[in-house]
């Protein structure tokens, strides 16, 4: 298909030279914005909703913006219906992490009809870089990264996802070690 | 005392507040007016080229994603249909559709950032948030289709890492007309203003013949003058299907850039109008299965597929792209991206360099700001669009 060139150039002309009529417009333009912004807030204030947000900015950490499903969160090992691990410690997550922080000591399984599973499952999170290869690797479904938690900060550098922890079986959460340390510290 | 005469010496940058992007400018000044400048580059450097040599070669995307982290998917897409050319195969209609609006997205998000960050630095604090909220909507259509906002890894050699949510199409068309309304606004606060146009127009010229010289692409290529495009000029995916202009300006001052710049968001708009329109139903991945990893049914299924998951990702294994060298451009947002590649038949890249677009452009900055006054380099260096991530590899 033709794909016609156009000239774009603009060359400014009286209108622009004398200034106010186009500092007026964009003037009308802003004010625009916080009258419609204010009449919207004015009606959340009287519970009623409006189908734009009033203001686009979300209060954070008292509200939070929605997120799609399909982000990639953080990782979690998917159990069988007996509490079983599903991993079977095929290395493949490992073989693919790109960031080489998949760490797996495969061992055998005292279940006889599972042959291989993980003694040992640590993701060293903070050389992940999210990319989510390791899920879509995964040939038995076993790691998912789909658990939406956007806030793991901590002040130490020992963030180590265990195989309990991603499996959900502890509820310690490893980046708030800082916190306890913290508290500690201040004797409470 | 040194004589009157003398000029001084003023090292911009690293870090400075006014240059976005670690960057340091060397300038001589007399007064404030800049006699000769050299610039650094490098404090960005990651080794992204080394770093694609040790790895596979779908592993090697995720590196791609931190070039130019403003429109990421553009550069992923560039990376895989260069592989693509080297193994010889093109990626069904479905999946270049979807490339095709993802990448034109990205090209007004990347727009959106370059014109609001050169705004705000001229003064103009609104049209920039009115540009961050625009962005915003957009990120939310790249996090709906790929899962992450800003390090996409969307692509995958052959085809896509997951098609498009089903409200995804919707999503979009309803954008649309909102990214319009805030393009329109955008203009009408500066555009026509006095302000803006005395601290734009006639600063940083670079002539028609300069610009070719220096190697220029993209936005800044064609605001001096010169309608190159390589979606035009070399078509890649299916963009010789769709309808669209090229803008070019006749000064190639840093007020032709931006509006280029304008009138490129409304084109990119215009073509994932279009795309929409006609995009296909179908597998987004090729059914090759030594290429794209099989369907997880067929994973969790039966055991051929089984065996292509593994054969795929195993070490040694993987997917074996035939020795030889190939190059293929895209148009990124600030010009042309280029990728070349070369195999010896494993199944790591033996080399891969990528042509970077905003290396030339950045690299001209001390003969387009000669002679010109130190607030100038502001807006000129808003014009280029500098990107660290992309400059230094
Ligand atoms: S998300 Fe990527 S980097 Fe993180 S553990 Fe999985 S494969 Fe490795
Ligand atoms: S790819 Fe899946 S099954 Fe294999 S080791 Fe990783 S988590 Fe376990």
């Amino acid at each position: 298909m033709q794909k016609k060139v156009t000239n774009i150039t603009i060359t400014p002309g009286f209108k622009e030279d004398i200034y106010w009529v186009e500092v007026f417009r964009g003037l009308w333009i802003t004010n625009r914005h916080f009258f419609v912004n204010m009449w919207r807030l004015t009606l959340n204030l009287f519970g009623i909703k409006t189908k734009t947000r009033a203001v686009a900015t979300y209060q954070y950490p008292e509200e939070h913006r929605p997120i799609h499903h399909r982000l990639r969160g953080r990782h979690r090992l998917t159990v069988r219906q007996n509490g079983s691990m599903r991993c079977t410690a095929c290395m493949l997550c490992e073989t693919i992490c790109p960031c080489d922080c998949i760490h797996i000591i495969p061992g055998e399984s005292p279940d006889p009809n599972v042959e291989k599973f993980p003694e040992q499952f640590t993701i060293d999170v903070l050389r992940c870089c999210f990319c989510g290869y390791c899920a879509e690797a995964c040939p038995m479904d076993a790691i998912r990264m789909d658990v939406i938690e956007p806030e793991f900060a901590s002040y130490t550098r020992d963030i180590l996802f265990t195989k309990e922890f991603l499996m959900g079986q502890t509820k310690e959460r490893p980046w708030e070690k800082w916190l306890e340390a913290d508290m500690k510290s201040k004797g409470a | 005392m040194l004589p009157a005469s003398a000029p001084m010496t003023l090292a911009m940058g690293p870090s400075h507040p006014a240059m976005h992007g670690i960057i340091r400018l060397n300038l001589q000044l007399d007064g404030e007016r800049i006699v000769d400048s050299t610039i650094d580059i490098g404090f960005l450097h990651r080794g992204f080229e080394k770093m694609v040599e040790r790895h596979t070669w779908n592993q090697a995307i995720i590196y791609t994603d931190r070039l130019n982290y403003v429109s990421a998917i553009i550069n992923n897409t560039g990376y895989c249909l260069a592989v693509e050319k080297l193994l010889g195969i093109e990626t069904p209609p479905r999946c270049q559709t979807l490339r095709v609006i993802m990448s034109e997205l990205s090209r007004v998000m990347d727009h959106l950032t370059c014109l609001g960050a050169q705004v705000m630095e001229t003064g103009a604090m609104t049209a920039f948030l009115y540009a961050m909220q625009a962005r915003e909507w957009i990120y939310e259509l790249v996090e709906m289709c790929c899962g992450a906002r800003v390090t996409t890894n969307w692509t995958r050699i052959g085809g896509l890492s997951a098609d498009v949510p089903p409200e995804f199409v919707d999503a979009v068309k309803e954008r649309i007309p909102k990214l319009r309304r805030m393009n329109d606004e955008f203009s009408k606060l500066l555009t026509k203003n006095r302000i803006f146009i005395d601290r734009t127009k006639g600063v940083g010229v670079m002539s028609k013949e300069d610009a070719v010289s220096w190697g220029f692409t993209g936005p800044i290529l064609r605001a001096s003058g010169v309608p190159f495009d390589v979606r035009r000029d070399t078509p890649y995916l299916n963009y010789d299907e769709f309808d669209f202009e090229i803008p070019v300006g006749s000064n190639g001052d840093v007020y032709d850039r931006y509006n280029v710049r304008l009138f490129e968001m409304e084109q990119s708009l215009r073509i994932t109008e279009q795309a929409l329109e006609k995009l296909p139903d179908g597998p987004v991945n090729i059914a090759d299965k030594t290429i794209s990893l099989p369907d997880k049914l067929d994973v969790y299924g039966n055991i051929e597929g089984l065996i292509n998951q593994f054969k795929l990702i195993m070490d040694d294994h993987g997917i074996k792209v035939p020795p030889g060298e190939t190059y293929l451009p895209v148009e990124a947002a600030n010009g042309e991206l280029g990728f070349y590649i070369v195999s010896t038949g494993e199944d790591v890249p033996y080399k891969c360099r990528c042509r970077p677009p905003c290396l030339p452009i950045t690299m001209a900055m001390p003969t387009m700001i000669k002679g010109e006054m130190i607030a100038d380099i502001i807006p000129i260096f808003g014009s280029v669009n500098m990107i660290g991530g992309e400059l230094d590899r």
